[in-house]
């Protein structure tokens, strides 16, 4: 593929032709906000957090999705950037409970001056009990901010099993099985790909929930152990995060090349047979 | 695809709705899998199936869902997406009939209230007929039936309209005795180049609201390498306040036919839909039979079909309608790629409004002039389609719609539905053309003209604006989504208390608004502001 020339904040840059905006910033260095982005993941380009000016276009464009042109002249911090990134931080926030986000979120929230509190106390949130219906994960959709991420991950994306989609629509859009059956009665094969994509804490392994519940979830004890997956011959990379001497999640790096970050029920659960978990053990 | 479906067997009711629809399934036998492909290649059909489903059973069962699911190899999760995107589809069990009451701007005007055990509606496109239902009879013989006209047709056009209440919109040789299809004939003989040739030249605009060339749309679809080309009519009007398309499909469905007819010729479709909004039955059945007779005297020689909306305003979008036939949830898609390129099924279409479609047949015929359907409703004397040349001033299109009621002052007129704007009464003046009404930061839109005497309750009206964009937000980016919601928050409390921090709020609106129009994915989340803005700043609707 040939190389396109474009402007970034008045810098020439190169870029490979079928290459996105955000992979070119990237290549620049320069921190773009992302919410519903994903490498392993086909862009969906919902959460509006990574929009930058193009020149001539009538509207902000999301830098995930677009892809390079010849020319293009693009704008990463611009004013009008800044606000629509600010008011969708402070939009998300206002509705959602983000404290599980990541560090680099709060960061951003900070950077573009978000305060989600100004649009009043007396405003509609997603706030909901947490869905417990299962011993493997929890699907709490107070935190969800519909980034479609875990519909992707349970979809073409990863695993092809699609038992989740979106349901409702507007500000009652939601993340649901068929007519909101629980986990058991669904088309969920517990692989726990959509816990590995979510980047908000709305889906959690049960484990880390009942310790976050019990308050004795702890980041700062934690080692993260690699090793192999010992249950077939595919050889998925694990991650072990051990807290005092026990498993309590699972994880895969996204950049592994045998996983892309997706595991198996086996992978990602079977960890409880390490440690015999449980009254029966 | 292994479906996992738990909700129990459908009735053998529901299953004959899908069955009608898809034909029987074949004899199962569990040892080997016939049909996969052919099956997931039926998607498409997943709203037709529902509307099957519903219009049989009143709403749309677990058992019956999964068991279209099973027949078209959709995952549930997927399909119950679908189904509680759309608002007519039940996913709750509900009686053998459903009422729908129009409790939008012009309805409300006219004093509509929904009663209880009916369903509240947003704008059902019968605002010349307002208060307005729809009652939907559920079962075997499913029948939808509008309010009425209390009026026949009225005429007040001369060449859009020119047939309509004068041919039988129910006879192609009613029609044929009108100059039907001479455009059609004059076409084939031209040849498509220069038939796009006389779009262009015609510089037509797209009539749906956007304003695009047609010919450039044309030509761009001509053009493109990849097979098929799909033309998609887009009748689903939903622009609160807007009626033309309604008026012109019931009335004349075989100018709408003709005009798909050569468009495709032109543009080298292969296939074309007419995608119809739920609510205007009338308008589907006569499209539908139009299209029977034209194909079977030959003037029709490609596939057509009509689709079925089943409420949603944002399928009004062109890309979330073609997401709608393609049996998904109504979401818009990024654009690029622009649907000429990749859209329906990511081949290159031409979706064009039925309006802009007539236009086509005048154009051919030479007899083209550049007038243009407004829908003049609220509190005027007699609501209506009228027909007027582009530039005619505001007041005057008002004065044809026989002007205020006795008595009366004028407060207000909202161009271009809830995606428009308001003009205040000493901008009356204001030529209904395209760069007209952009000097005064208006826009015609999809042509409704909702007009606001003194004594009309503002404050209601921009109340319901700001809860029909909430309720009709796909929910898909923030902006939007939020947004949408955010706004009606904030507009309902300054509303409710005046004398409250009034400022602050203005400009938190005025933020939200401009995040809404700068980084939301669609035209709906770009202009969801525009009314409630103009509302505040140029009626100042908090001081009075």
């Amino acid at each position: 593929m040939a190389d396109v020339t474009l402007t970034i904040d008045g810098r020439e840059v190169q870029a490979r032709e079928g290459s996105t905006i955000l992979d070119a910033c990237r290549r620049m260095r320069i921190d773009t906000p992302t919410l519903c982005q994903l490498d392993t993941l086909t862009p969906v380009n919902v959460c509006r957090v990574c929009v930058v000016e193009l020149e001539g276009a009538r509207v902000l464009v999301p830098a995930c999705s677009r892809k390079v042109e010849a020319g293009m002249k693009i704008r990463t911090d611009s004013e009008r950037v800044r606000h629509s990134r600010r008011l969708v931080l402070e939009l998300l926030a206002s509705s959602v409970d983000m404290s599980l986000c990541s560090p680099q979120v709060r960061g951003w929230m900070d950077r573009y001056g978000a305060a989600p509190g100004r649009f009043g106390k007396q405003v509609a949130t997603v706030a909901q009990p947490v869905k417990v219906d299962n011993d493997l994960y929890v699907r709490d959709y107070s935190r969800c901010i519909l980034c479609y991420k875990c519909v992707e991950a349970c979809g073409v994306d990863a695993q092809n099993t699609f038992a989740i989609g979106v349901a409702g629509r507007g500000f009652d859009a939601h993340i649901s099985t068929e007519f909101d059956v629980g986990l058991p009665d669904s088309a969920c094969v517990y692989c726990g790909n959509c816990i590995g994509v979510c980047p908000t804490g709305a889906l959690m392994f049960k484990s880390e929930h009942d310790m976050r519940a019990a308050g004795t979830w702890d980041e700062s004890k934690q080692t993260v152990t690699e090793t192999v997956c010992p249950y077939c011959g595919v050889g998925c990379m694990l991650e072990l995060h051990v807290q005092e001497n026990s498993i309590v999640k699972v994880t895969s790096p996204l950049d592994h090349s045998v996983t892309s970050g997706h595991l198996c029920v086996k992978g990602r659960f079977g960890f409880e047979f390490v440690q015999r978990r449980g009254a029966k053990g | 695809m292994d479906i996992r479906t738990t909700g129990g067997p459908a009735t053998a009711e529901e299953m004959a709705a899908v069955d009608g629809l898809l034909g029987e399934p074949q004899p199962a036998d569990h040892r080997v899998v016939h049909g996969g492909r052919a099956m997931r290649s039926q998607r498409h059909l997943l709203l037709p199936v529902l509307h099957a489903i519903q219009d049989r059973a009143g709403w749309v069962s677990r058992g019956a869902l999964e068991y279209a699911c099973r027949r078209l190899s959709i995952p549930p999760a997927e399909a119950y997406g679908v189904v509680t995107f759309y608002a007519r589809f039940a996913p709750q069990e509900r009686g053998p009939v459903a009422l729908h009451v129009c409790d939008d701007i012009a309805c409300m005007l006219a004093g509509a209230k929904v009663v209880e055990g009916a369903h509240g509606a947003p704008c059902l496109g019968l605002c010349d007929r307002a208060p307005a239902t729809l009652t939907e009879r559920f079962g075997e013989a499913y029948e939808a039936v509008q309010t009425p006209a209390r009026e026949a047709a009225r005429q007040p056009g001369s060449r859009l309209l020119r047939r309509v209440g004068v041919v039988d919109p129910d006879s192609i040789d009613s029609y044929l005795q009108h100059g039907g299809f001479a455009a059609l004939k004059l076409a084939r003989e031209m040849g498509p180049a220069a038939v796009i040739d006389e779009v262009t030249r015609s510089k037509l605009l797209g009539r749906g609201g956007a304003a695009f060339p047609t010919g450039r749309k044309w030509q761009s679809v001509a053009d493109a390498p990849v097979r098929p080309h799909y033309l998609v009519c887009n009748a689903d009007e939903s622009e609160p306040g807007t009626f033309k398309d309604r008026v012109l499909m019931e009335n004349d469905p075989f100018a709408l036919v003709e005009g798909m007819a050569i468009a495709a010729f032109a543009t080298g479709c292969e296939k074309g839909y007419v995608y119809v909004r739920d609510e205007y039955p009338l308008a589907r059945r006569r499209v539908g039979e139009a299209i029977a007779q034209a194909r079977e005297r030959g003037y029709v020689d490609f596939e057509v079909e009509v689709r079925r909306g089943a409420g949603a305003y944002i399928c009004g979008e062109e890309t979330a309608l073609f997401n709608s036939i393609e049996g998904k949830r109504g979401e818009p898609r990024n654009k690029p790629p622009f649907p000429v390129e990749a859209g329906l099924f990511g081949k290159p279409t031409l979706p064009n409004n039925v309006e802009t479609l007539v236009n086509v047949l005048d154009i051919v015929n030479g007899e083209f002039a550049d007038t243009r359907l407004f829908c003049v409703s609220g509190q005027v004397l007699h609501s209506g389609v009228y027909e007027v040349a582009m530039g005619t001033p505001l007041r005057a299109l008002i004065d044809l719609a026989g002007g205020l009621l006795p008595g009366r002052t004028m407060r207000a007129v909202l161009l271009g539905g809830a995606a428009g704007s308001f003009i205040t009464p000493d901008q009356l003046d204001v030529p209904l053309s395209f760069d007209g009404t952009r000097a005064i930061g208006a826009t015609l839109g999809s042509g409704a003209v909702m007009v606001f005497d003194d004594t009309a309750d503002m404050r209601q009206v921009l109340l319901r604006i700001a809860r029909f964009f909430r309720d009709e937000s796909c929910g898909q980016c923030v902006p939007c989504r939020v947004g949408t919601a955010r706004q009606e928050e904030i507009l309902e409390r300054m509303l409710q208390s005046p004398n409250g921090d009034g400022r602050a709020d203005v400009m938190l609106l005025s933020d939200i608004a401009q995040a809404m129009r700068d980084a939301s994915i669609c035209g709906l989340g770009q202009t969801a502001a525009n009314a409630i803005a103009s509302g505040l700043t140029q009626l100042k609707v908090l001081n009075g």
